[in-house]
């Protein structure tokens, strides 16, 4: 086994709306998916963005596009309107979150 | 029946105004029935409008407007491709009549334009009504702007009456792709998983290229050909309410599963229950299949009854804000940085919430609370960009700390350089739901004289 950035098995983008973002995780290939929807729980999300505070994390799965979806609620510092980031919208949340150590089999990933 | 293309001609206010034109080509030489949309409408350009409104009535509408529409308005008169667009903002009738006008300088028979209404409760009936649904805590907030979502069937109404352009202020972002299917087609209003299906459809199209390759290139992970000149979507919408995804010809960019998978998911919360005026879509089942170049199909879309209420948009009047940067390079520019942050920090802090970012060391992974900033040490970044923004009810406030930071120049640490400053008012906002039958769509069209 050995560990990899979550980047390395899946593709993710961030939506907002108000103070609530969206971020869906997509894997590249359809036999990793079951990898990913074992090891990138509501609780590894919710840890990986502590430090903004998320007052819920909620995880839809979509297996039949081999995707899930993360909705974290009040991560956005109030969200376009309020916040003082540059980045109002949390536009690169989904590239930190593919920054998620994940554990595969040696032959997974590159 | 033929099936109806639909094109995006643009995906925010302030999007390439040379998009549409490739768009409307691949219309024309599709052949058949089509229509182009122009989704031009984020969450707060619209409080702006207002504000712009209420300086000068005869504004309010889409800045660009004339820049979008001129290229490619006589050729889509011409192929009978109606253009449903909500740039009319906070003044549709002022789009309207700037259209109207166009058309004259273009030299076009008079338009039928449909102008959808309804949308707009920002006068003291309206605020009556957004009082009674907003939660407790913006009771005595000062009162901006309100707009309620509108639904896709005035648009399709207008349609079938012959409107050649539809103006809207707001409506949801996909039922501009829906009023025309709904017109084409004769779905009616409880034919939901059709109406999902063109639903999924616009919210496909409602980001113009971040279907087709925008907000997606990854250099060596997620290439994009020919990046630069992206084309904009297309979709072909079938009767059943699945489409196939397509873009413009003879332009950059791609449309594949993975876009397709970005997209369908981009401000989804629950997948099984995607909240419009129309309908409730469900994409849980949804299936994503390439079946051509540059092709890709949705189908599997189900749907449900449309919710009871429509959301409202409410903004209040939110202070103001202010930023400003200074660079520091070479030596120690860090460390030089870190101590102009102290120096604002000691001059301001106590008067205005403050954020502090080292661009260069980090810039927006950061949240305002300054947590994730301080637990960085210290490092030896030799160009270093430090940003200082904060907001305050008292514009004098936010004046002072540009000042500020513009006397880094002369009164900070050695050698900083390049520092900007800017200032702007803010709207806080909040949405509410509110009965539809308390706020419905009005529908007319421009009078000729």
């Amino acid at each position: 086994m050995k560990t990899v950035p979550l980047y390395e098995l899946a593709h993710a983008r961030t939506g907002d709306k108000g103070n609530r973002s969206n971020i869906s995780v997509i894997a590249y290939r359809a036999e990793d998916f079951a990898l990913l929807r074992e090891q990138v729980t509501e609780d590894r999300v919710a840890q990986h963005f502590a430090y903004r505070k998320p007052s819920k994390v909620t995880r839809y799965l979509l297996p039949k596009i081999g995707a899930m979806n993360f909705v974290l609620d009040d991560v956005l510092d109030g969200g376009v309107n309020d916040a003082l980031n540059l980045d109002m919208h949390g536009k690169s949340l989904s590239f930190h979150l593919l920054t998620l150590p994940i554990v595969v089999p040696d032959n997974v990933g590159s | 029946m033929e099936d109806i293309a639909v094109g995006a001609g643009a995906g925010f206010s302030g999007d390439r105004v040379d998009a549409a034109g490739p768009v409307v080509q691949t219309l024309i030489e599709r052949g058949g029935p089509a229509a182009i949309i122009f989704e031009m409408l984020a969450e707060r350009t619209l409080a702006f409008a207002q504000i712009e409104k209420q300086r000068d009535p005869s504004k309010g509408y889409e800045p660009l407007l004339d820049m979008e529409l001129r290229p490619i308005l006589a050729d889509c008169v011409r192929h009978g491709i109606p253009i449903i667009g909500n740039f009319g903002q906070a003044n549709p009738r002022g789009a309207a009549l700037h259209i109207e006008r166009m058309a004259r300088e273009l030299g076009l028979k008079a338009l039928r334009i449909g102008v959808v209404e309804g949308d707009d409760l920002s006068g003291a009936e309206g605020e009556a009504i957004v009082r009674k649904y907003i939660a407790k805590e913006y009771a005595r907030k000062p009162f901006a702007s309100a707009n309620v979502y509108q639904g896709a069937m005035e648009i399709a109404r207008a349609l079938k009456e012959g409107a050649q352009v539809v103006v809207t202020g707001r409506v949801a972002d996909p039922s501009l792709t829906v009023g025309p299917c709904v017109a084409h087609y004769g779905w009616s209003a409880t034919d939901w998983d059709a109406l999902a299906g063109a639903t999924m459809a616009g919210h496909l199209l409602e980001c113009g290229a971040q279907v087709t390759g925008g907000y997606f290139a990854d250099p060596g992970k997620k290439d994009v050909p020919d990046v630069a000149n992206v084309g904009y979507p297309i979709t072909e919408m079938s009767a059943d309410g699945s489409c196939i995804v397509t873009k413009a010809a003879r332009t950059g960019g791609l449309v594949d599963t993975r876009t397709v998978k970005e997209q369908v998911l981009y401000e989804v919360h629950d997948p099984a229950a995607y909240l419009t005026p129309d309908v409730v879509a469900d994409i849980s089942e949804a299936e994503i299949a390439q079946v051509g170049p540059d092709r890709v199909r949705l189908s599997g879309v189900r749907g449900h009854p449309r919710p009871a209420t429509l959301k409202a948009n409410v903004f209040f009047e939110g202070g103001w804000f202010s930023d400003g940067e200074i660079s520091y390079a070479g030596p120690n520019a860090e460390a030089r940085a870190r101590l102009a942050a102290r120096i604002i920090r000691e001059r301001m802090g106590h008067q205005m919430k403050l954020r502090v970012d080292l661009i260069g060391v980090t810039s927006i992974l950061a949240d305002d609370s300054g947590h994730y900033f301080e637990a960085i040490p210290a490092g030896n970044s030799t160009d270093v960009r430090l940003r200082v923004a904060g907001t305050h009810e008292d514009p004098a406030v936010c004046d002072r700390l540009m000042r500020e930071v513009t006397a880094l120049w002369t009164a900070g640490p050695a050698g900083g350089g390049g520092a900007r400053v800017t200032k702007r008012q803010r709207l806080s906002t909040t949405s509410c739901f509110i009965p539809r039958e308390l706020v419905p769509a009005r529908l007319s069209f421009v009078e000729h004289e």
